[in-house]
């Protein structure tokens, strides 16, 4: 099917052509410019394209693809940074050199790489729609191949030894021919059996979310902050001390040096628990703020499709994406380029459903093979002038587990993280505490109180002293100045930077136990020293 | 290189600076187009979007004696290209690559488009050279390293310019012997500031280009003088090898000149009245910056940003804020106290900073020194609202120090008027204030 382009308008054009689809991937002119159809006329097609349009011109001609915007999946993904499109930037490198200069689909996984496939399943077995066929290592990771939608019957054969991704690895009686890749549309969520309420924190190894905000697996976090107040460095830090077996971290329209900063730590820095290279379990969308706009709005789609790919499979995914701000204005972008009517300042009116449907798709399931696997998120927010009174983080407020609230204040006087422990909250606290109750000690919840009972209590005393001075205090309201700034200090400050980087939850918990003990035996002494 | 040309003289409507033609053949967006009067008056424009045979065109510079009978409008079938060489260096053009400094253009070696193409993310290497300013606020406290980009946010009063002289005649790489060029990009400059830089620029002694558009000058070409200088930029840098420092002023002019053109074309106004792309527009130029691997240049920018109504959440420094690598503000309270470079350390921030400093790059104790410094002066900050109500007698003697520490602070460690400072001299006048104080950090 082919089609003439009759007007281009920034990303938007619209072309003469027939039987188009919504929402097909379809390609651009002489360049292959991919696309994607978001509006259909009688004989007329509006198409977003998701790449520079410059130097297109009227009359090129339109192709349609047959297909949705999707994502290749299959062994070989983990380690590689793509762009929005699941593009392989590395290979782009070899092919266009430094500088990105290119147009149109480029493989994402190596086709010819061999694999070792072990079976799980023999001759004569029926197989399903989400049936595991056998699995590969994908380096210390079990790479599960798993019958695709719309098949199923009969094996009649399967492979048994190595085999690359144009080999079938398994053929049906009715002559279908299974592969070890799939294509699946971004924009529909994977299927799964059952979703499942979370009950089991991830361990950040950061104390201040450990302890008093923790996120549960399947569990969505969102942390907004203005600049400056260390967003991207939080969200790096989690990405490194996770106790998840996958990350997946997409960069939408954030700086390209931070990206390359975080690439280099991965590729030197070892997971704590598994010893191994940091980037042997992670998977980068880079879509920095200088690539094209509407592959921003599409990557945080490409990042969370490959993330359930590894739920399926058995995992603990977690998924960040610094910032969804940007996102948000790459589709008012687009939003403006189609001449939709603007809702809240210039947002389109779907900003809000778009965003909790792209949430949802976080959660612990049970998967179609009946695994058990979960996809957390941790996004971050860049409102406006700081300002979250703005449409992108309230209407993420709505639909988030965790809030974590960074601070400029705190920021500015260099306490990182900056989260603000009275305004940032976690819906799963309550779940999640007699996780930690059970698994750490039972002194947990008690502790918890105790600790934010003193930094209250300190607060409420900081503005007596803003009044009075320190002088009009009495002995037992500086003890709790004291401890109030030793707790900050020393507890819910770490520095990314050190070796206090990574705090586990004994710890955590030990430190702050000794800070509340200390606390009460110098009240007692007080106390006694009075009474004397 | 021209395949073919295009004429056309069915200009169906003109408004402002945007013309609409009528009975366009073949068109692209972004091709370049000559505009001729009847007087034989040659004018640029750009193609912005087409629609059947009808096409928009934005003419640079203004509009003024064109008419919808007796203009010629060539399509060249070209993208806005500028013309690169070696012999670029030491030139001055204005804001559409004319010559003004009364020579010759050159013959290029290549061009280029000034829209560029994005830095593939895993070419880059993350930025780590430090860069000694000789100012001790920026190397003590806000590193700027190789490859950064590190605003200046100013207010309206405040001397800028010459803190951005400062940078500019003092910085020094480690490494002497690199080739090294500044590209200064003015953008809407009143005539004073032109000739203050142009002093400054032209006493260094080192590579520079330049690219004015003056206050008076169009303001399309606003839009088009960081593209210029960045192009020319990133052929000195990775082409040639070349240590670049860009210096962008004003970027306040160039965002009202994208918010009048945005307006002109009458799109969808975002926070106050600027294009709802703006973010994307400043990455595209800001992003430029950076070091690609196995490549020997670097491009290093400190753009400028007067803040409107010294208002640091107004959209122009908050979405700069969150491109760059961090921000160095400027504060009316220093400058009324005679302090130069009044740069506020506190609201000020180098992302970069960490990878570049400690021991081969500055000193094994600076991290520490810089810490100290900042927790002891953030507290000294914070006690003076105290001070305010209860006086200084109300305070604590420990606070007392910490007052008198700040103070110190600010006139001996941030004021150095028009003096360099090496990292050394920087660190020793940390420790001894410290030390003064007996702050044990």
């Amino acid at each position: 099917m082919k089609g003439y382009i009759s007007k281009i308008s920034g990303p938007t054009i619209h072309a003469e052509i027939q039987g188009l689809k919504l929402y097909e991937l379809v390609f651009i002119g002489k360049k292959k410019l991919i696309g994607e159809v978001v509006k259909l006329e009688k004989n007329k097609a509006i198409i977003q394209i998701y790449e520079e349009t410059k130097g297109l011109s009227i009359g090129e001609t339109v192709t349609a693809s047959g297909k949705q915007l999707s994502v290749t999946l299959g062994p070989g993904l983990l380690s590689q940074i793509y762009d929005g499109l699941q593009r392989p930037l590395e290979k782009i490198k070899i092919q266009t050199g430094n500088f990105i200069n290119i147009s149109g689909i480029v493989d994402p996984i190596d086709f010819d790489k061999k694999w070792k496939i072990t079976p799980t399943k023999k001759e004569g077995d029926n197989i399903k729609y989400g049936d595991i066929l056998g699995f590969t290592y994908e380096g210390s990771f079990k790479h599960y191949i798993t019958t695709p939608i719309g098949i199923s019957g009969e094996i009649k054969m399967i492979n048994t030894d190595s085999f690359s991704l144009r080999d079938s690895v398994c053929e049906l009686k009715d002559g279908t021919k299974i592969y070890a890749f799939q294509h699946w549309p971004v924009r529909l969520q994977k299927h799964y059996k059952t979703k499942k309420a979370p009950l089991i924190p991830i361990i950040t190894g950061q104390r201040i979310l450990d302890f008093l905000f923790p996120l549960a697996r399947g569990g969505c976090a969102i942390i907004p902050g203005g600049f400056g107040t260390g967003k991207t460095i939080l969200e790096q830090t989690i990405a490194k001390f996770s106790d998840v077996d996958i990350v997946i971290y997409a960069g939408c329209g954030e700086r390209g040096n931070e990206m390359a900063d975080l690439l280099c730590e991965f590729k030197e820095l070892k997971d704590h628990r598994s010893n191994e290279i940091l980037l042997k379990r992670t998977v980068f969308i880079a879509n920095t703020s200088n690539m094209p706009v509407a592959a921003r709005e599409a990557s945080i789609y490409t990042a969370v499709a490959i993330g359930e790919y590894y739920r399926d499979m058995g995992y603990n995914v977690l998924l960040l994406a610094d910032s969804l701000s940007r996102w948000a204005e790459a589709l008012r972008e687009i939003s403006s380029s189609l001449e939709e009517m603007p809702g809240e300042e210039g947002y389109p009116t779907y900003l809000a459903s778009r965003l909790s449907s792209f949430i949802e798709r976080a959660g612990t399931v049970t998967t179609l093979s009946g695994k058990e696997g979960s996809l957390s998120m941790i996004l971050s927010v860049s409102p406006p002038g700081g300002d979250f009174t703005e449409p992108v983080t309230q209407a993420l407020l709505r639909t988030t587990g965790c809030f974590y609230m960074l601070d400029s204040d705190l920021a500015n006087s260099r306490h990182f993280p900056a989260i603000n422990w009275f305004q940032s909250f976690s819906l799963y606290k309550d779940v999640l505490v007699k996780y930690f109750n059970e698994h750490i000690s039972a002194d947990w919840e008690n502790i918890i109180s105790r600790c934010v009972n003193i930094l209250k209590k300190e607060d409420a005393l900081r503005e007596i002293i803003e009044l009075v001075g320190h002088e009009g205090l009495q002995d037992s309201d500086r003890l709790l100045i004291a401890c109030g700034d030793k707790i900050k200090a020393d507890f819910l400050s770490q520095n990314a930077y050190s070796e206090d980087a990574y705090s586990s939850p004994e710890n955590t918990f030990k430190t702050i136990k000794n800070f509340v003990v200390q606390y009460d035996d110098l009240v007692n002494k007080l106390n006694i020293s009075k009474e004397k | 290189m021209k395949l073919y040309e295009q004429q056309n003289k069915s200009i169906s409507c003109i408004s402002g600076e945007l013309i609409y033609v009528s009975n366009v053949f073949s068109a692209s967006i972004g091709e370049i187009v000559y505009i001729s009067t009847e007087n034989n008056l040659v004018m640029e424009g750009e193609v912005l979007s087409i629609d059947k045979d009808t096409a928009l065109i934005q003419v640079y510079g203004s509009a003024r004696g064109i008419s919808a009978n007796t203009t010629t409008i060539t399509f060249t079938n070209l993208l806005k290209q500028a013309p690169l060489s070696l012999k670029i260096l030491n030139r001055s053009f204005d804001g559409s690559f004319a010559p003004i400094d009364n020579m010759p253009t050159y013959i290029p070696d290549k061009w280029a488009s000034i829209t560029g193409f994005p830095i593939n993310p895993s070419a880059r290497i993350p930025p780590e050279e430090f860069i000694e300013t000789g100012i001790s606020s920026i190397d003590g406290l806000n590193t700027l390293v190789k490859g950064q980009k590190l605003p200046i946010f100013s207010c309206a009063g405040l001397p800028s310019k010459e803190v951005a002289a400062m940078i500019l005649s003092n910085s020094r790489l480690r490494d002497r012997n690199k080739k090294f060029a500044v590209v200064f990009a003015a953008l809407g400059l009143t005539f004073y500031e032109f000739s203050f830089y142009i002093d400054i620029i032209k006493s260094m002694k080192t590579n520079y280009v330049t690219f004015i558009n003056m206050a008076d000058d169009p303001v399309l070409q606003r839009l088009l003088a960081p593209r210029y200088a960045l192009t020319v930029s990133e052929y000195l840098a990775f082409d040639m090898g070349m240590d670049v420092l860009v210096l962008v002023t004003d970027m306040t002019n160039y965002c009202d000149a994208l918010r009048e053109i945005s307006n002109a074309r009458e799109e969808l106004p975002g926070r106050r009245g600027y294009p709802g792309y703006l973010y994307s527009d400043l990455s595209s130029i800001y992003e430029r910056a950076g070091r690609i691997s196995g490549v020997e240049g670097s491009i290093t920018m400190i753009p400028i940003v007067t803040m409107p109504e010294d208002d640091i959440t107004h959209p122009i420094p908050d979405l700069t804020g969150y491109i760059t690598e961090g921000q160095l503000v400027l504060s009316k309270e220093l400058h009324s106290q005679g302090i130069f470079p009044p740069i506020d350390v506190l609201p000020s921030l180098s992302r970069l900073m960490q990878q570049g400093i400690g021991e081969d790059r500055t000193r094994n104790d600076h991290r520490r020194i810089t810490n100290g410094l900042y927790k002891f002066y953030a507290k000294g900050v914070n006690l003076r609202k105290l001070e305010a109500i209860v006086g200084r007698e109300g305070v604590p003697a420990d606070d007392q120090k910490l007052l008198e520490f700040a103070t110190s602070f600010e006139a001996q460690f941030v004021n150095q008027h028009h003096e360099r400072r090496t990292i050394i001299d920087t660190l020793e006048i940390g420790i001894s204030l410290l030390d003064e104080y007996k702050l044990t950090y």
